[in-house]
């Protein structure tokens, strides 16, 4: 059987995949990226869209902060806009967790140390900077150097530009065999292609964790089912992106308004998610839990109608951190996956740092609180 | 299926012809059903009520359905005490055996062991430069403004597009007064011949459409066949002010017109079945994705049926038989049956009649083709997608230059079918324009996957405590 052979090899053409492809190819060296269906169509595409910083662990702001370098530039870089917008960002908590706004503050000192400027607010300055905000809310914290741009269109956008730079993409290409042979990996797909390199990337969203499994690596990855919706088109008047800070699932709701008019909103309760189908469907009543939770954020939303729901299947695992570089016992292989819910705005950041780890052998940003060891019962069979 | 001897909680969505018959059914079998239907009084889109202090006569209204329709409308008088009816009720999701309703901001769930899909049809459109300019309306649009409001859409209306629906629309304005400007099919005389025998099947049916054509000429009304449509001209602070085509000799020719109803035969409204995870097929006589049901009625999922123009373009008459056979299935699925020899009986006549229906159903098809081939010539700069704007050559860019081949794909790229309709105006147009671009059949475009809400679902929506 003829291989197609190239230096590395991503499995996963969502954000982080497509990106690492880019920057990769970039770097000159030669990826093939394979994605079981199209680039973008899962989390990466369906996600709400913020390109936040703020409300990060701090741990994340060094990759969060490359890659909102990344999200500067990303019209020269990918020759496509994807409507980035740097609009602000706004965190919100509510009158019953006074501890937060005290929370609010402190973040903004310790983000301030890892390059991320933020201003608090309160009372009549809160009011008076936002006047959108419901009765409840107690205390914000802006970012005035976030904001969001269009999941639909960025992954696509990476995806392409890397064929420009040289990768190879296989859509619809599903990947049923991986393996190390020698010095190189074999991964076999169901349509009977076979490819190989020394470098292995595993990229792949809420269906990494089978991959991993390949290597010996059990994962305790789980699989949720984000609700979105999005509004009529009405006059632009919300420019920041807005979210609450809260450990009640429920009133975790967000927004954004988009300058053509419509407002997107996410968060609150959330679905099942079928990776073995590959659907994730948006339950009626996370809906209407989103639309009484949006109603007290921001009042006057309640008159406007939401025209579509939607959903994509996420990858989370326990501590809502990543699984993130290189393999603790096979030579070659990588991880990116697990962003639990929070890896678009990183994602180009992550493809970045991937790029100079794979191809230098080295990067000044930590991975040691990705580091897939974090999960004890890895069942370590060295290659 | 199911073989317990309750009582089933059955839900019909629609209060047409099929919803009618297919309540009528149940009750006659001892079930309240709860027939929940959008519009503010029953009778459907074809029977469509006037409001109560609108004085028109059967006769006025419904032509030669008026027998009909005053049938349709007795019939679900009489059912008021034995079903629970919600009108002005949207059903905007359903899941886990559970329809989720909003009326007036009130949102109520329900739960269903059957749920009968009565959802009727829309018309379907094919873009055309300046459909967008105001004064532009859907043929079932200009329709709903004469037969609820008794207002015409404009002066002098053209009346452009196929189907049998182009044909009485136009003779209804006639009838009532309003200007005609003119009536312009682009199905050929030649394709109504060669669907003849099919015709046939509904005699009755067919005279009455033979009828229509030849009061419109009495009328003075020029009547066009085999046209191509090329422009709505006008402007946007202007609205429409004349309609240009060629005709079947090729010339092209100009209309002054302040209004045009258009609109290329129907469309089933099947967000519903699919929001039900109903699967689907490719109809290749019609070019659409149907809901996949057996005879009766009966979707891939237990407990969903369809029937009606929801499930497949037959017509009111066919609606209020596969209405019945729908009811009659769920009866038999949930043990009710009384007498199965006359149930065996009746539900014989009924699967013949309703065969005789297919039959002029698909005559009708060949007779008035769906003009697939228009979207090779839909200019770029024509709007495709009117809740969003979007416009072919944008919807052609994302195909050919980002590999967009794909109805989900293309949508999620360029926004056509994202808006407030979720494709259901432009979607198959869309999918006609993308296979043409990307030199696909148009099954291989697949079709635009339904979310929820069917229609868009207020903010302010209360729960209402059950």
């Amino acid at each position: 059987m003829s291989a197609v052979s190239s230096d590395v090899v991503i499995i996963g053409g969502g954000i982080m995949g497509s990106s690492a492809a880019f920057f990769l190819s970039r770097r000159g060296r030669s990826v093939t990226l394979l994605e079981s269906g199209l680039i973008g169509q899962q989390a990466s595409g369906t996600n709400f869209g913020n390109t936040r910083r703020q409300g990060r662990s701090l741990d994340q702001l060094a990759l969060a902060n490359r890659a909102s370098d990344i999200w500067q530039r990303s019209k020269e870089l990918l020759g496509s806009d994807i409507k980035y917008l740097e609009s602000g960002h706004l965190r919100i908590c509510y009158r019953d967790r006074p501890e937060t706004a005290a929370a609010f503050e402190q973040y903004a000192l310790d983000a301030k140390h890892c390059g991320l400027e933020l201003e608090t607010f309160s009372g009549a300055m809160l009011r008076k900077r936002f006047p959108f905000l419901g009765g409840d809310v107690l205390a914000g914290s802006y970012s005035a150097r976030d904001g969001h741009a269009n999941p639909r269109l960025v992954s696509p956008a990476f995806g392409r530009a890397a064929v420009r730079e040289g990768a190879r993409v296989f859509e619809n290409t599903s990947v049923i065999s991986v393996e190390k042979c020698g010095e190189d990996f074999r991964i076999h797909s169901e349509d009977g292609q076979l490819f190989r390199a020394p470098v292995l990337l595993i990229a792949a969203g809420a269906w990494s964790d089978t991959l991993a499994a390949k290597f010996g690596d059990s994962i305790p990855l789980t699989s949720f089912a984000p609700t979105m919706s999005v509004t009529e088109p009405v006059t632009y008047s919300i420019f920041p992106s807005v979210g609450v800070t809260t450990s009640k699932k429920i009133e975790d709701v967000y927004f954004r308004q988009i300058p053509r008019g419509n407002v997107i909103i996410g968060g609150s309760t959330r679905a099942p998610a079928y990776p073995d189908i590959r659907r994730a469907y948006v339950e009626p009543q996370n809906t209407l839990n989103q639309l009484q939770q949006i109603r007290r954020l921001a009042p006057a939303l309640a008159r406007l109608k939401i025209i579509r729901v939607w959903s994509g299947v996420e990858g989370y695992l326990p501590d809502s951190q990543p699984i993130l570089g290189p393999s603790d016992h096979v030579s070659g292989l990588y991880y990116a996956f697990g962003f639990s819910g929070a890896g678009f705005q990183i994602g180009p950041g992550v493809g970045d740092m991937l790029a100079e780890l794979i191809d230098t052998g080295t990067t000044d940003i930590s991975l040691d609180p990705y580091r897939i060891s974090r999960f004890s019962n890895t069942q370590v069979k060295a290659v | 299926m199911v073989q317990s001897r309750m009582i089933p909680r059955v839900i019909i969505v629609g209060a047409g012809p099929a919803g009618t018959r297919c309540a009528e059914t149940l009750v006659k079998a001892g079930i309240r059903p709860t027939v929940i239907d959008e519009g503010r009084r029953n009778g459907g889109q074809i029977y469509r009520r006037q409001p109560e202090n609108f004085t028109r006569s059967y006769e006025t209204l419904y032509g030669s359905e008026a027998a009909r329709a005053e049938s349709v409308h007795c019939s679900f008088d009489a059912l008021l005490e034995d079903m629970e009816y919600l009108p002005e009720t949207l059903i905007w999701n359903i899941a886990n055996s559970h329809v989720y309703t909003v009326s007036h901001n009130q949102q109520q769930v329900l739960p269903f062991d059957a749920l009968i899909l009565c959802t009727g049809t829309t018309d379907r459109l094919m873009p055309l430069k300046g459909w967008n300019l105001a004064g532009t309306f859907s043929m079932g649009g200009a329709q709903v403004a004469l037969k609820s409001q008794a207002c015409a859409i404009g002066r002098q209306v053209v009346f452009m597009g196929t189907g049998p629906l182009l044909y009485l629309v136009a003779a209804q304005y006639a009838k009532a007064g309003a200007g005609v400007a003119a009536v312009l099919d682009t199905s050929s005389w030649f394709a109504r011949v060669m669907a003849a025998p099919k015709l046939f099947a509904q005699p009755s049916v067919l005279w009455k459409g033979i009828a229509l054509t030849v009061d419109l000429l009495r009328a003075g009304v020029s009547v066009r066949t085999g046209v191509e449509p090329l422009a709505i001209e006008g402007s946007p602070e202007t609205g429409v002010g004349a309609l240009s085509f060629k005709d079947s000799w090729g010339r092209t020719r100009t209309i002054d017109c302040d209004a045009v109803a258009m609109g290329y035969h129907l469309r089933p409204e099947t967000q519903l079945a699919d929001l039900a995870r109903c699967e689907f097929y490719f109809n290749h006589p019609t070019r659409q994705w149907l809901p996949r049901i057996d005879n009766d009625g009966r979707s891939t999922v237990p407990g969903i049926y369809l029937a009606g123009d929801g499930a497949q373009v037959l017509g009111a008459n066919a609606a209020e038989v596969s209405g019945q056979i729908a009811g009659m299935a769920v009866l038999e699925d949930f043990g009710r049956i009384v007498d199965e020899q006359a149930h065996g009986k009746t539900l014989m006549i009924l699967r013949d009649e309703l065969a005789s229906l297919r039959r002029f159903a698909s005559g009708l098809n060949q007779a008035f083709p769906w003009p697939a081939q228009q979207a090779a010539h839909v200019t770029d700069d024509t709007i495709v997608c009117r809740c969003e704007a979007v416009s072919a050559g944008e919807l052609r860019n994302v195909v050919c230059m980002a590999g967009a081949d794909e109805s989900n794909r293309a949508k999620a790229f360029s926004r056509v079918g994202m808006g407030r309709c979720q494709g259901r105006y432009c979607g198959n147009a869309a999918a006609e324009i993308i296979a043409h671009a990307a030199r696909l059949p148009v099954e291989q475009v697949g079709r635009l996957r339904g979310q929820a809400p069917v229609k868009p679902l207020p903010i302010a929506t209360e729960v209402v405590a059950q």
